[in-house]
């Protein structure tokens, strides 16, 4: 699905203190219709005030959120009506079986009768089928992330918030659950997803918003912020007992089982230049290889104090 | 397309009011329907048993109404004692248990406003207590023959009266963050209130200080005005315990909208 210039969220100028914990300083983006967008940033950057925020648990104390252009303080009902969150906490009704609770959260947002076969359908593709009647309770910790899903979607947002939505969650559901966001990207959904996982940002989003200190820091396309860093990895497997050159010794940023990790920068450190001094150190290599920067490693250099 | 397409961004429809509304009224009716036993089976026993040892201890000694036995004193007033505690407790576990459990968050993010949130709670707990009022009669009816002398007062006392205690319950469960708050709150607040509220003795027994003080009690009002539906006889006039408990209920309901609609303790 290609995003288009029309705007899904907009955020401007957005505030908010804790006490004296100032959690937003002046945030200002954009999302846009139609894309896979990631908000990532490390614990306390903010992203979780943001995404409350828009979904009207946290009142700004300044700045202005919009949601398909409909303002969340004065246009409310129309705003929470186009978005579906599914929040970061496992948090369920105990009383309620799993359909109960997905009828009780469509009525919620108005819908009635008309939404039960699109429910049963969520129930389907969320793999719930056999555990519609269970009461939530009873539910596993990767069941009840379905069904969290599955409540954000029940009155069919075209905008849907993921706070986090595979955290703890094992790989299989993790694969199913990326495939499944996938899917409602390709229908046209706009996605904005928050994760500690930073290869699921990179695997997923369009674009990203990198937030820390409650500052936007960056914010491109993933691929600019892949290209933009000018570095990649060399990884070296010596003789035992041989040590580096000094002159290689620096660039070291990893070292594991006889096996290290130079991080070069592409303009500066030609890999040719690093066999070179290894030849005249007369060190003979075991093994290399050669990797990329990935989103985690650009994301530690912006965000580390 | 896939057949996970939503709601195209310029088709997003306007937010059903009324939907919303019923959804969270009906959710509310289900939850205090799905434990029965303690929300109406267990009060309607507790106050059965205070029937029966009052009953047995005061029958023959106390003249309250000419006319009208001890127990058949004691019914209505348990009966509110009970509608009363019961609204409260109902949107108070509810609210408190929500916000304890964090499933609040699916209330907090729909696009359901203040007043629904309001009249869906307190309809609720006017269900339950109207509930539990209907068991308690009808569990009393073979053995005490109550006469239904003034049905509307009763009726327009008892919504008074248990629309207070369903709205002080929603404060107290918005002030609270932990069960304990609200067990102080039902301890140190509404249960002397409501036994010291004429359940179990006419005022006019009391010496003149707690006489006195008994008519600052807004429970006093709502007792009595419940037994004047029954007997047509109070110890105060019907219409001065209609406006204490309607004027109790404006002034409870306007602290508890207020705390809604500012999201007090509710939004961040």
């Amino acid at each position: 699905m290609t995003a288009s210039t029309q705007t899904a969220i907009r955020i401007a100028g957005v505030k908010k203190s804790f006490g004296k914990v100032q959690a937003l300083k002046g945030v200002d983006f954009e999302i846009r219709q139609g894309e896979y967008f990631g908000l990532l940033g490390p614990n306390g950057a903010g992203k979780s005030t943001l995404i409350n925020t828009i979904a009207g648990l946290i009142r700004a104390d300044a700045g202005q959120i919009s949601v398909l252009g409909h303002d969340t303080v004065t246009d409310w009902r129309t705003a929470r009506r186009s978005i579906g969150v599914v929040p970061q906490e496992l948090v369920f009704d105990p009383f309620f079986k799993v359909v109960d609770m997905l009828r009780i959260q469509a009525g919620y947002y108005g819908c009635g009768k008309e939404v039960w076969p699109w429910i049963d359908h969520l129930l389907d593709r969320l793999d719930l089928n056999d555990k519609r009647n269970a009461m939530m309770r009873a539910l596993s910790g990767g069941m009840k992330r379905r069904v969290l899903i599955a409540q954000a979607l029940v009155h069919k947002p075209p905008v849907v918030i993921l706070d986090e939505p595979t955290a703890g969650v094992d790989v299989e559901l993790r694969r199913a659950l990326w495939s499944f966001t996938r899917e409602l990207h390709a229908g046209g959904t706009t996605v904005v997803l928050t994760t500690h996982y930073l290869d699921e940002a990179q695997a997923l989003c369009e674009r990203i918003a990198i937030l820390d200190h409650g500052e936007v820091q960056l914010i491109e396309s993933t691929e600019q912020i892949l290209a933009r860093h000018p570095f990649r990895f060399l990884t070296l497997k010596l003789p035992q007992g041989i040590e580096l050159p000094q002159s290689l010794r620096e660039r070291v940023v990893g070292e594991k089982n006889g096996t290290l990790e130079l991080k070069l920068e592409k303009d500066k450190h030609p890999i040719g230049g690093v066999f070179e001094a290894l030849r005249k150190a007369g060190i003979a290599v075991e093994d290399v290889r050669t990797r990329e920067p990935t989103l985690e490693d650009i994301f530690v250099e912006l965000t580390s104090d | 397309m896939t057949d996970l397409s939503m709601t195209p961004p310029s088709q997003v429809p306007t937010m059903d009011v009324r939907v919303g509304f019923m959804t969270l009224l009906k959710k509310e009716c289900k939850r205090f329907w799905s434990v029965l036993g303690q929300t109406v089976t267990a009060p309607v026993i507790t106050a059965l048993l205070y029937l029966l040892v009052f009953a047995q201890a005061m029958q023959g000694r106390v003249s309250v109404y000419p006319g009208v036995s001890y127990t058949e004193f004691l019914i209505p007033g348990l009966v509110m004692m009970t509608v009363i505690q019961n609204a409260f407790a109902n949107t108070s576990s509810s609210l408190t248990q929500s916000k304890m459990m964090g499933n609040l968050v699916f209330l907090l993010m729909a696009p359901i406003g203040s007043l629904e949130w309001f009249g869906a709670y307190v309809c609720a707990a006017l269900a339950r207590a109207g509930l539990v009022a209907m068991v308690m009669l009808a569990v009393t009816a073979p053995f005490v023959h109550l006469p239904l002398r003034e049905p509307l007062a009763l009726l327009a006392i008892f919504i008074t009266s248990a629309g207070s205690l369903a709205v002080l319950g929603l404060i107290a469960g918005i002030v609270a963050t932990k069960f304990d708050h609200l067990a102080a709150f039902t301890n140190f607040f509404i249960t002397p209130l409501s036994f010291l509220s004429g359940v179990f003795y006419s005022v006019h027994s009391l010496p003149k200080f707690w006489f006195n003080a008994s008519h600052f009690n807004p429970f006093f009002y709502m007792i009595d005005g419940f037994r004047y539906g029954f007997f047509g006889a109070a110890d105060v006039p019907i219409a001065q315990s209609l406006l204490w408990s309607t004027a109790f209920f404006v002034i409870v309901s306007t602290v508890c909208l207020r705390m809604l609609i500012t999201g007090y303790k509710l939004r961040h």
